[in-house]
């Protein structure tokens, strides 16, 4: 079985990219899936230390590109799980230190190896979005309910499509959303977001402080059981699997039914 | 209309201003990175035009404007002449 590339995107930056790629990947592992992720955002590198790999690292992407190294010899392996492995950025290199037709080439070797290869892009619309596109078969968009990131998802996704990707190989992942100002008429919802871009939603994750008590530590919010976020990927990470998971409440976080069923484990 | 707010104190929600703001923005956004979009329907513009009256299309502006909270379609289309005994087809 050949592996399935699915790039992350987003034309901003900061919208949480990196966070939702550290996070898919890691639970598509906890399930069992090989995964590999690569780092494209070369010269500004982060999915290491999302990782908490960061003191790992000896070759990296343009080093595999150049063929200064086998990409098995730049794969370097997760401290947690066995299956998940990450191909870093250079961070002393710019976008133009990779073509796409490398990026296609290194993607296209690790379907040999993994069931699924994620791919990290930087912000923007230049090379680094078109090296990060070049071989993959999906596309995750990530936006938060802003005007501005939803502004920017619109342009990625025209790119997307006028480079071939249908609509049925784009998803969209809704990050940050903040419940309690949703409900104050404060920030659009996942139906306002989802009116505007027209593309089929992958999952809705809330703004949540354990992704930064997570991203402290190198340690994944997918893996914590009690992180609402991590929730919300462990969902999205279903989605990408084929299962029909429902949308989880992103009401009352901190009232007592949503604490007990997290404690029952059924939130 | 400033003085509303001392009738109604309530705002509209920053949200609907937002999408609202969003949807004009795209319009134009769409408009723009896609500059054959306008270049073609100014072709069919005279395709179906030129079926009624002659025009100068050296002087024809096909292009979006912002009016108030809406963005139209403003078409500029100098006529020559008008043909005669043209019977719109149905
Ligand atoms: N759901 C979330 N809740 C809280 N903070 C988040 C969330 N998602 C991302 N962040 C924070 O936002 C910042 C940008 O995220 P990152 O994944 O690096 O974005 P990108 O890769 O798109 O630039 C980081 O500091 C990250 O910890
Ligand atoms: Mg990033």
């Amino acid at each position: 079985m050949q592996g399935k590339v699915y790039v992350v995107t987003s034309g901003k930056g900061g919208v949480g990219k990196t966070t939702a790629t550290a996070n898919i990947g890691t639970g598509l592992a906890a399930l069992g899936r090989k995964v590999a992720l690569i780092d494209a955002d070369i010269g500004l590198r982060n999915l290491d230390v999302v990782l908490g790999l960061e003191n790992r690292i000896v070759y990296d992407l343009t080093h595999v590109a150049d063929g200064l190294c086998r990409l098995r010899q730049a794969l370097i392996r997760d401290k947690r799980m066995e299956h998940l492995y990450l191909l870093p950025a250079a961070q002393t290199k710019d976008k133009t230190a990779v073509s796409p037709d490398q990026m296609q080439a290194i993607c296209d070797e690790l379907r040999d190896d993994f069931d699924f290869i994620l791919v990290d892009s930087p912000a923007g619309i230049e090379q680094g979005f078109r090296n990060a596109i070049a071989g993959a078969d999906d596309a995750i968009i990530v936006t938060t309910p802003e005007v501005s990131a939803v502004r920017d998802a619109d342009r990625i996704i025209g790119l997307l499509e006028s480079a071939g990707f249908e609509q049925d190989h784009r998803m969209l992942v809704i990050n940050r959303l903040k419940p309690s100002m949703v409900r104050r008429g404060d920030m659009m919802d996942i139906d306002d977001v989802q009116e505007i871009l027209s593309v089929p939603l992958l999952g809705v994750v809330p703004d949540d402080e354990s992704i930064i008590v997570s991203t402290n530590r190198g340690d994944p919010a997918v893996l914590d059981q009690s992180s609402r976020a991590g929730q919300a990927f462990r969902n999205i990470v279903r989605r990408i699997l084929g299962e029909e998971v429902p949308l989880m409440d992103l009401n009352d976080q901190n009232g007592f039914l949503a604490r007990f069923r997290r404690l029952v484990g059924i939130g | 209309m400033d003085w509303l707010k001392f009738i109604n104190p309530r705002e509209e929600p920053s949200k609907d201003v937002a999408k609202e703001r969003l949807r004009l923005l795209l319009i134009h956004d769409r408009a723009s990175v896609a500059p054959q979009l306008l270049e073609s329907l100014r072709g069919d513009l005279i395709a179906a035009i030129t079926k009624y009256m002659d025009i100068d299309e050296s002087g024809m502006e096909v292009n979006l404007e912002n009016v108030g909270h809406s963005v139209v379609l403003m078409a500029n289309i100098p006529i020559r002449r008008v043909k005669r005994g043209v019977q719109a087809s149905l």
